[in-house]
């Protein structure tokens, strides 16, 4: 029996067979499941905009709602600061930035970032009136291990923290990945990014800020180098290469 | 069930399991045991693709020519543990998100290529499954077990849920740094096995 299922032409036949059955139920699964994969995806990102704006709690269960509700997505550009059209929806700054029509080279890369992409999207939250509460704005830059993306919420002066919140990071489980913890993540509100002179101030502070630091917060204990990267992150996305053109403008302007 | 089902089910638990006594699948069992929640769903698709590539590769198991017989038990594993990921992405995206890239490299776990060679090439599809089934959760019990001392002692939590309080959320607990990190399986798994074998010294090897 061992001769006859040997032959050349058995083998490629069977091999051929089993890449075809092998296929089918490969490519059967990723088509159905796609949509339900992508909802996944959204609802992840959606409810950390919403725990970045401090809404999760009054959201619940009906995160898509609240959010649909509240939460008005605007994409800038970073140069310029201005509000541009764009597909909000299926933004992805780390595709941007792999593409060098969509991205510059900053200058003084100290987010560890390469690339930045030339768009943003931002989150403008609205009260239930419809007047702006706070802002909602992305982050991303190098940890010790990997990047680090994340929000950061800020009041209706884009000058106050509501609270940074990480979405995705590699950081050392009990060290690095102690920026979930939510005893650290009280310590942001209140903290104020710029100074009067309007310079990047907010870092974190190795052995503890002191209490009346407005902007200062409390490096990672036997996480330096994950905290370098939170400051290094936070002082490149608000200096000139990151919002700080959007944040000018905005101040002057308002959104419109 | 038939002793021999039976022997086939369970047997891989304690008796021949196949991270204590045959030593595979330490990889990822480093990998993922950092919480009971990881080591869980991990064990669970690894008893599924290990159940169904010995079923699969054992119903065509009288058709498949030997010269090419791992490529095709590769093929089917490969297809499974996709199906594996994509059904994870989609009903517990957390989750998967966490186990990331190891839910991929079970292609690559020496069990499942194991008891595909091993068992699935000769015997019925029906004790195949079984034995698919059988490794899976003598897999997922070490798993289990070093994910237990891991989690409770290097995070005070099992699945999560506090038990240790840590001293950094206002308890007495200082978490074991060592227990957090993936290659401390290496001790957790030595201990296992040395409990084992003093329970089991029949598995003892001879010098």
């Amino acid at each position: 029996m061992s001769s006859n299922k040997e032959t050349f032409g058995k083998t490629v036949g069977f091999v051929l067979a089993v890449c075809i059955v092998c296929a089918l139920l490969v490519s059967f699964s990723a088509v159905q499941l796609k949509p339900l994969q992508q909802a996944n995806k959204l609802l992840d990102q959606q409810t950390k905009i919403l725990e970045a704006a401090g809404l999760l709690e009054t959201a619940g269960k009906d995160v898509v709602g609240t959010y649909n509700k509240f939460v008005d997505a605007r994409m800038i550009d970073l140069d310029s600061g201005e509000f541009i059209e764009g597909d909000v929806i299926n933004f992805d700054e780390r595709r941007n930035a792999r593409d060098t029509s969509l991205s510059i080279k900053p200058e003084n890369d100290i987010a560890g970032i390469n690339r930045r992409s030339n768009s943003a999207v931002v989150y403008i939250i609205k009260d239930q009136a419809g007047a702006v509460d706070s802002v909602v704005l992305p982050i991303v830059g190098s940890g010790l291990w990997n990047l680090m993306f994340g929000y950061v919420g800020l009041e209706a002066d884009l000058n106050t923290i509501n609270s940074v919140i990480y979405s995705d990071h590699s950081e050392t489980p009990g060290l690095g990945a102690e920026v979930l913890n939510p005893k650290w993540k009280a310590l942001w509100p209140g903290k104020k990014i710029y100074d009067d002179e309007g310079n990047v101030e907010i870092r974190l502070v190795k052995g503890g800020a002191k209490a009346n630091d407005i902007h200062g917060v409390d490096a990672l204990s036997g996480a330096t180098l994950t905290s370098n990267g939170v400051t290094h992150t936070l002082q490149f996305w608000f200096g000139e290469e990151g919002y700080e053109p959007f944040i000018t403008k905005y101040r002057a302007e308002g959104v419109k | 069930m038939s002793s021999d089902a039976k022997k086939v089910l369970t047997g891989p638990i304690a008796d021949n399991n196949p991270i204590a006594l045959q030593v595979l699948g330490i990889c990822s069992a480093l990998a993922v045991t950092s919480s009971m929640a990881n080591a869980l769903v991990m064990s669970l698709a690894v008893i599924f693709v290990t159940a169904f590539s010995n079923l699969f590769i054992s119903i065509i198991r009288n058709h498949i020519p030997s010269s090419v017989r791992i490529i095709v038990q590769m093929a089917i594993i490969a297809s499974l543990v996709i199906v594996v990921d994509q059904v994870l992405k989609a009903f517990s995206y957390q989750l998967s998100k966490e186990l990331a890239v190891f839910v991929g490299l079970i292609i690559t776990n020496c069990i499942v290529m194991g008891r595909a060679e091993a068992f699935a090439m000769k015997e019925k599809p029906g004790l195949s499954f079984l034995d698919g089934i059988g490794n899976g959760l003598g897999y997922g019990a070490i798993l289990m077990l070093v994910a237990f001392f891991r989690e409770l002692l290097g995070f005070g939590t099992l699945f999560g849920i506090e038990i240790l309080p840590l001293i950094q959320n206002g308890g007495w607990y200082q978490g074991n740094g060592l227990l957090v990190l993936p290659f401390s399986s290496f001790f957790v798994i030595g201990l296992i096995i040395w409990a084992l074998r003093q329970w089991k010294p029949e598995q003892v090897e001879k010098d």
